[in-house]
């Protein structure tokens, strides 16, 4: 029964995808004037350049036909080819993307170190200076520009770059042997200490300065869910039990607090994939947020569709996967 | 319907705001933290609307000799890699950040309820196109949409703005569509139907009032969010066009010289973390005080 339900949801999620893809397909026909002229830089293109990227992109067939193609292609797994370097896009984004999600990762994970002790410290005496304390700290981090933010680690923190460098993923001395494509694993594989530390080194920052807005909302969400956790009933029953406090935040408190936290979570997933691109250009991360924004000054248009459309793709399948963790946890859920 | 029944709507929409504002000023001036947000709130809105005024120099005027000048008498908050004055861009950037961040939270809250009230109430047609299209473009992460609704259509104000409320008014939608789901239950709209008004004028006027409050609480909460969407768009440079001072741009153009000159990215982020900052408590405290439930 519950597994119907999961696949009722997943199959909820293909149109939406497939929403997705339309409008990344039209988005390039948004352009105000001609997409081919404003690519090649509208200067001296000759006609016949012009008319060759033309018939490459498909723009001179009709609409209907165009959409066709834009599926075909990208049921083949073609995502187009890049207008500036001249390579697939799907390439382009499969080397991007290691470490979009290695940076994504540390984010999340520092996050939570951060987030769920000050929330569960937080909740334990509300009104406390403590309760006070992180409610302050995070209303601030929910109002600060992370990329501001950003900026001002670095300013504090990198003074000495090669403590704490300020870009890059890992020190440019140093190859490691892509297996993976993920550097963290692939020097590890490689048994390759130095370079290890180096992606390390090089990952702090932004995963910090990621981390931090979503720790700040984060913490105020355990804090609240907490609360109401340890205002039930069941909870006065085990205290007047005998349990200890420690066990009865633990045990039973905490499992079920978890529940709206990871809703929650999952809603700022979005905030946490926008975040993404804006860190990865601060600190010239090499992931897919970057590629997105060099491409759009580079007006290469077609590695933006691309990219646009996997992180909608990602977002929809993240808010899928936190739906099924949501059944799974609380098997009291009905899907309206 | 007589003419003083016409009226009625507009009397009781404007008696319901001035006792919100009333409620609202005097439980500001009660607590200090809601007290210093809100005046700095004005001072940031007065700065910005005096902002030729009050602006030691023009913010465009260059200085090619006092380039990257630390903060002094003559420069408070210094200079940029042009020489303009960081306090006077730091001043007309409020401009920018007020006016984009107000008429985005405008026309989404306005757009948002105005379709998702007849949506609650009538369902049928409009609400299931409505739930499809919320659907579609809920399924974008917010400043991904606007980076790339802003990748294509171009840098511009008014881009920025259709941009960003082409998402920002689905909250609002949620909104008022479940509020007006909740009133229209109650007893008065019962009553009104009995009496033979036209739905369109129990909506306006006996529901609309009801949930303005609700309406205006979350706009204030979100009014920070959509500056800080804004800054994030210029500075990526996908924003404000450059000639125009904005915050983000601004902090995206001290980068180069964040090490020589920390003032040009610091002090322009510092002024939108303030005001945010007070936006932000200023929500809370009006949902204190106009929605406690």
């Amino acid at each position: 029964m519950r597994l119907l339900r999961i696949l009722h949801r997943a199959l909820l999620a293909v149109p939406v995808a497939l929403g997705v893809a339309v409008l990344a397909f039209f988005s390039l026909h948004l352009l105000p004037g001609d997409p081919v002229q404003i690519m090649l830089g509208d200067t001296n293109a000759s006609l016949a350049l012009v008319r060759s990227v033309q018939h490459e992109l498909h723009l001179d067939r009709p609409l209907y036909v165009q959409l066709a193609l834009f599926f075909g292609q990208l049921a083949r797994g073609d995502l187009g080819t890049s207008i500036v370097q001249h390579r697939a896009v799907a390439a382009m984004i499969a080397e991007a993307l290691p470490a979009t999600i290695e940076l994504t990762l540390a984010a999340l994970v520092i996050a939570v170190l951060i987030a769920l002790p000050l929330g569960l410290a937080s909740a334990i005496r509300p009104g406390s200076w403590v309760d006070r304390a992180v409610l302050s700290t995070s209303l601030l981090g929910a109002s600060m520009p992370a990329f501001w933010f950003g900026l001002l680690l670095i300013l504090f923190f990198a003074v000495d770059a090669r403590a704490l460098p300020t870009s890059g993923q890992i020190d440019a001395s140093i190859g490691v042997p892509p297996v993976t494509g993920f550097l963290l694993v692939d020097s590890l594989l490689a048994r390759n200490g130095a370079a290890f530390l180096s992606v390390i080194r090089h990952l702090i920052m932004p995963a910090l300065t990621l981390g931090a807005v979503f720790a700040a909302v984060l913490a105020r969400t355990v804090r609240s869910s907490m609360i109401e956790a340890l205002g039930r009933q069941y909870i006065t029953t085990a205290r007047a039990k005998g349990i200890s406090e420690a066990a009865v935040v633990a045990k039973h408190a905490l499992r079920n607090a978890l529940i709206p936290a990871i809703t929650v979570a999952g809603l700022q997933i979005g905030e946490l994939l926008g975040g993404n691109m804006i860190v990865e250009t601060v600190f010239a991360w090499p992931g897919l947020g970057r590629l997105a924004v060099n491409s759009i000054f580079a007006r290469d248009y077609v590695v933006v569709q691309a990219a646009v459309m996997l992180y909608a793709v990602t977002y929809v399948a993240a808010n899928l996967a936190v739906d099924i963790a949501y059944t799974v946890l609380d098997p009291r859920t009905e899907f309206g | 319907m007589s003419a003083l029944q016409l009226l009625y709507p507009i009397r009781r929409h404007g008696v319901r705001a001035l006792s919100s504002a009333n409620r609202v000023s005097a439980g500001l001036a009660a607590e200090p933290i809601g007290l210093i947000a809100g005046l700095l709130v004005l001072a940031y809105v007065l700065g910005a609307v005096l902002a030729p005024l009050i602006a030691p120099y023009s913010p465009a005027a260059t200085d090619l000799a006092a380039r990257l000048a630390p903060p002094s008498r003559l420069h408070w908050f210094g200079t940029d890699a042009l020489g303009r004055d960081v306090l006077s861009r730091t001043i007309y950037g409020a401009r920018v950040s007020i006016m984009v961040g107000v008429l985005t939270v405008g026309i989404s809250a306005v757009a948002g309820t105005a379709l998702g009230m007849p949506g609650a109430y009538y369902r049928g047609g409009i609400d299931l196109v409505g739930a499809r299209l919320v659907e579609l473009l809920q399924a974008f992460p917010y400043l991904i949409f606007a980076i790339g609704m802003m990748a294509f259509l171009g840098p511009g104000f008014w881009n920025l703005i259709w941009a960003l409320a082409l998402k920002g008014w689905i909250e609002f939608y949620r909104l008022a569509r479940g509020e007006t789901l909740s009133q229209a239950n109650r007893e008065y709209v019962e009553a009104a139907r009995a009496m033979g008004y036209p739905s369109s004028w129990i909506l306006v006027s006996e529901i609309l009032p009801n949930i303005v409050n609700t309406v205006a609480v979350v706009a204030t909460l979100r009014l920070g969010y959509f500056m800080v969407l804004e800054a994030s768009l210029s500075f990526l440079g996908v924003g404000i066009p450059p000639r125009t001072p904005a915050w983000g741009s601004m902090i995206n153009e001290g980068r180069n010289v964040l090490f020589i000159a920390w003032w040009v990215s610091t002090i322009p982020g510092l002024a939108l973390l303030l005001l945010v900052l007070a936006i932000n408590l200023l929500g809370e405290r009006m949902r204190e005080i106009l929605d406690p439930g």
